[in-house]
């Protein structure tokens, strides 16, 4: 039985709203936000705490079967990879999950995909954040 | 700077002609590096000489820095405008997700003049602003209820700041504040009141965008070194678990806590309002400002039975930091934290400045009991130290204004003690009240000669603290180690580095960080632009008419033991002189 990481929000309660996973997710390409690929915003105010957004890797995916140009390819295990030679930008992707996980690069164009390489996760300093090995049959709960 | 850097970007808004545009000022940046440094360089150039603070013509200026975005921790916006409060140079700082989201908006700079004639809030996303009516929002009772609404109709959920005035700003009182993100404030010198005279109720602003840096190996590499150094460091460990009122008991035992309105510097009931007690009993959340893993704002959650339905609760998640909880815990004499906290909410939801609030209320209070004013002026209140539910009328009644007590307690200590009496025990400095340390004659000349009169500009308190209890220097010495330290804030606050983070934030790691964004400059240079800047804020004060020869000295400083013993007038007379000097010597260069 094969294993694949996925990013889990494992403790939302501990967020403080810094934001340093979304930095530390676009720094692997380009600094500022435009390509993060996790969102925390207030649930409501922030003194109601945070919302932290982040890909499930769902098995069979809604942002890929809405594609129409097979742009997203599913990963083995779950989730998706772009590939953006194919991509048109059409934000199909986008409107598919109902999580709001797939986030949009405005500079490309194009879907921010999490690729689930747990950069977030390492610079989370209240460990809300953990890269999961998860067994690839039955890996949803 | 680097040339495609958004920073160089200033976005100028025209309330009065409804009109907007960019223009790009690298002339400025490259000299002056952002924040502080850019937003006095903008003052200067767009204030009018003499202007009425509340009029059109005073312009708001925000500023950002290269780091915004890039670094942990650069996450302070400056605010420049002339203060309404002290008629001169007003600056106030404010983190939240303020810094950040102007940075990703593609802006280092906004420029605010005009007046609105109809109330009106800004919505600015990807480059546009857009004017929107503000007439249904004008006069909520509360400053929580806009900020609501506000996020609900505006996009950018996460990336955005919401920055807003209550009615305390609608009302012009000059010391009312600017809130963003319901929990920060720019607290100090009244740009609720400048917002106000230009209808101006709120500014909403959101972006996402790509930063560019000069070699991004060297910059990831540095990111690192400082993220670990923000997280593992035991300097920043006080600010994480407790928060700013980790300040309370040490500064009680020090007797360095000014205690109805300074009667004292040792309060008895200091335990009580605590960070140690506040956070066993009350801290329901912490939160930190964009890009801060510190995490140093805290929040709490007051359970409060309904008072004539039973089983009817509210929940208040009420911030509480140390100023807030000296101004209207220590110096109002209340050690009640439920008390302390139902006041703070109050004045959170006016929206005035809490410190400047406590001060006038404790100055009223004493006022009171020495006689000098009675009940027919203050409306039936009898203020009492310790009577928290006194002081919740008696802050309504600041923003009401039914009788001239109240209208003079609107415009601060100085106006009412003109008026009444009591100049000798009301609490201000240049003309704005002092904040919560009454360490030795470090903190004090400090907020007399701080550029922007703020307990956060100067090193006055940790100097005491530190080095005059155990000698005190003469005060030429002491107030040239003032200066200093204030010089290199100008940079910090350029960067616009949270002052929290000083220590790591040291000039080799400034030269360093700079480096990242395009800026060559060595950490001589980097102290000679921190003495430029701080020369350009004097130079703006002295046009406004600020002399050092007419600072008022409140004779209490003297009266009430501090910290550090063995001062007097004539000593902290004698460090203004030396001031005057450095600044005259500064001006002859």
């Amino acid at each position: 039985m094969a294993k694949i990481a996925r990013l889990s929000v494992v403790d939302p309660d501990r967020c403080v709203g810094c934001q340093c996973c979304m930095f530390a997710c676009a720094r692997r390409y380009q600094p500022g936000l435009a390509v993060a690929c996790i969102g925390v915003r207030s649930s409501g105010g922030m003194e109601r705490g945070f919302t932290v957004v982040v890909c499930r890797a769902c098995e069979n995916p809604p942002c890929a079967r809405v594609c129409p140009v097979d742009a997203l390819v599913v990963r083995p295990g779950g989730g998706v990879r772009l590939n953006p030679a194919l991509c048109i930008g059409c934000g199909h992707c986008r409107t598919a999950c109902v999580l709001g996980a797939v986030f949009w690069d405005d500079e490309a164009n194009k879907p921010a995909i999490c690729i689930h390489c747990g950069t977030c996760a390492a610079y989370c300093p209240h460990d809300v954040l953990l890269l999961e090995q998860r067994e690839t049959v039955h890996a949803e709960e | 700077m680097l040339k495609n850097d958004p920073l160089a970007n200033v976005l100028f808004v025209d309330l009065g002609k409804k009109r907007f545009y960019v223009e790009r000022r690298e002339d400025l940046f490259s000299q002056y590096i952002g924040g502080a440094g850019v937003a006095i360089r903008l003052l200067d150039e767009l204030c009018p000489q003499g202007c009425d603070p509340l009029s059109a013509d005073n312009p708001i200026i925000f500023a950002v820095g290269p780091a915004t975005g890039l670094f942990p921790l650069a996450s302070k916006t400056i605010a420049m405008f002339k203060s309404p409060h002290t008629g001169n140079l007003g600056e106030s700082h404010c983190g939240g997700r303020s810094a950040v989201a102007i940075r990703m908006a593609g802006f280092g700079a906004i420029v605010i003049r005009g007046a609105s004639s109809l109330p009106v809030y800004l919505a600015i996303h990807d480059g546009q602003v857009h004017f929107r009516d503000a007439s249904t929002l004008w006069g909520m009772g509360s400053s929580i209820t806009p900020g609501r609404i506000i996020r609900t109709v505006e996009s950018g959920a996460g990336l955005r700041t919401i920055m807003r005035i209550g009615v305390a700003g609608e009302r012009l009182i000059p010391y009312a504040c600017v809130t963003t993100e319901t929990y920060r404030h720019f607290g100090r010198l009244g740009l609720g009141a400048v917002f106000g005279s230009k209808k101006l109720k709120a500014i909403a602003i959101s972006g996402r965008r790509s930063l560019p840096v000069a070699d991004n190996r060297q910059y990831r590499r540095l990111y690192d070194e400082i993220h670990r150094a923000a997280v593992d460091s035991p300097v920043m460990k006080k600010y994480h678990d407790l928060g700013t009122p980790e300040n309370v008991l040490p500064l009680n035992a020090l007797g360095g806590l000014p205690t109805r309105n300074l009667q004292a510097a040792r309060f008895e009931g200091a335990e009580g309002i605590s960070g140690e007690s506040m956070a066993e009993h009350y801290l329901g959340r912490r939160l930190a400002c964009s890009h801060c893993p510190v995490a140093c704002i805290h929040i709490a959650a007051l359970r409060e039975p309904h008072p004539k339905e039973p089983y009817f609760y509210k929940t208040s998640m009420i911030a509480y930091d140390y100023e807030p909880t000296y101004a209207l815990g220590s110096m109002l004499g209340i050690g009640d934290p439920v008390g302390m906290l139902k006041l703070m909410d109050r004045v959170e939801a006016v929206g005035l400045d809490a410190m400047t609030t406590g001060v006038v209320l404790a100055w009223a209070t004493e006022a009171q009991q020495r006689g000098l004013v009675g009940e027919a002026e203050t409306a039936g209140l009898k203020l009492s130290f310790g009577q928290a539910d006194t002081y919740i009328q008696a802050v309504d009644l600041i923003v009401k204004q039914p009788t001239e007590f109240y209208r003079y307690l609107a415009h601060g200590v100085d106006a009412a003690a003109q008026r009444y009496g009591g100049l000798d025990f009301a609490l201000s400095m240049g003309r704005n009240e002092m904040p919560g340390y009454h360490t030795g004659p470090g903190a004090h000349l400090g907020f007399f000669v701080g550029a922007r009169h703020s307990h956060l500009d100067n090193a006055g308190y940790s100097i005491d603290q530190n080095n005059l209890v155990h000698r005190l220097v003469p005060p030429g010495e002491l107030i040239r180690m003032i200066v200093a330290e204030e010089r290199w804030r100008q940079v910090l606050s350029s960067l616009v580095i949270c002052f929290f983070a000083r220590g790591i934030y040291q000039p080799q790691v400034v030269a360093r960080v700079l480096q990242c964004s395009g800026f060559e400059l060595s950490t001589d240079e980097l102290q000679r632009v921190g003495t430029v800047i701080h020369q350009l804020k004097y130079r703006f004060k002295m046009r406004e008419g600020f002399s050092v020869d007419q600072l008022r000295l409140p004779k209490r400083l003297f009266e009430t033991p501090a910290t550090v013993g063995g001062w007097d007038e004539a000593y902290l007379r004698e460090a203004l002189r030396c001031f005057r000097e450095i600044i005259l010597q500064q001006e002859a260069q």
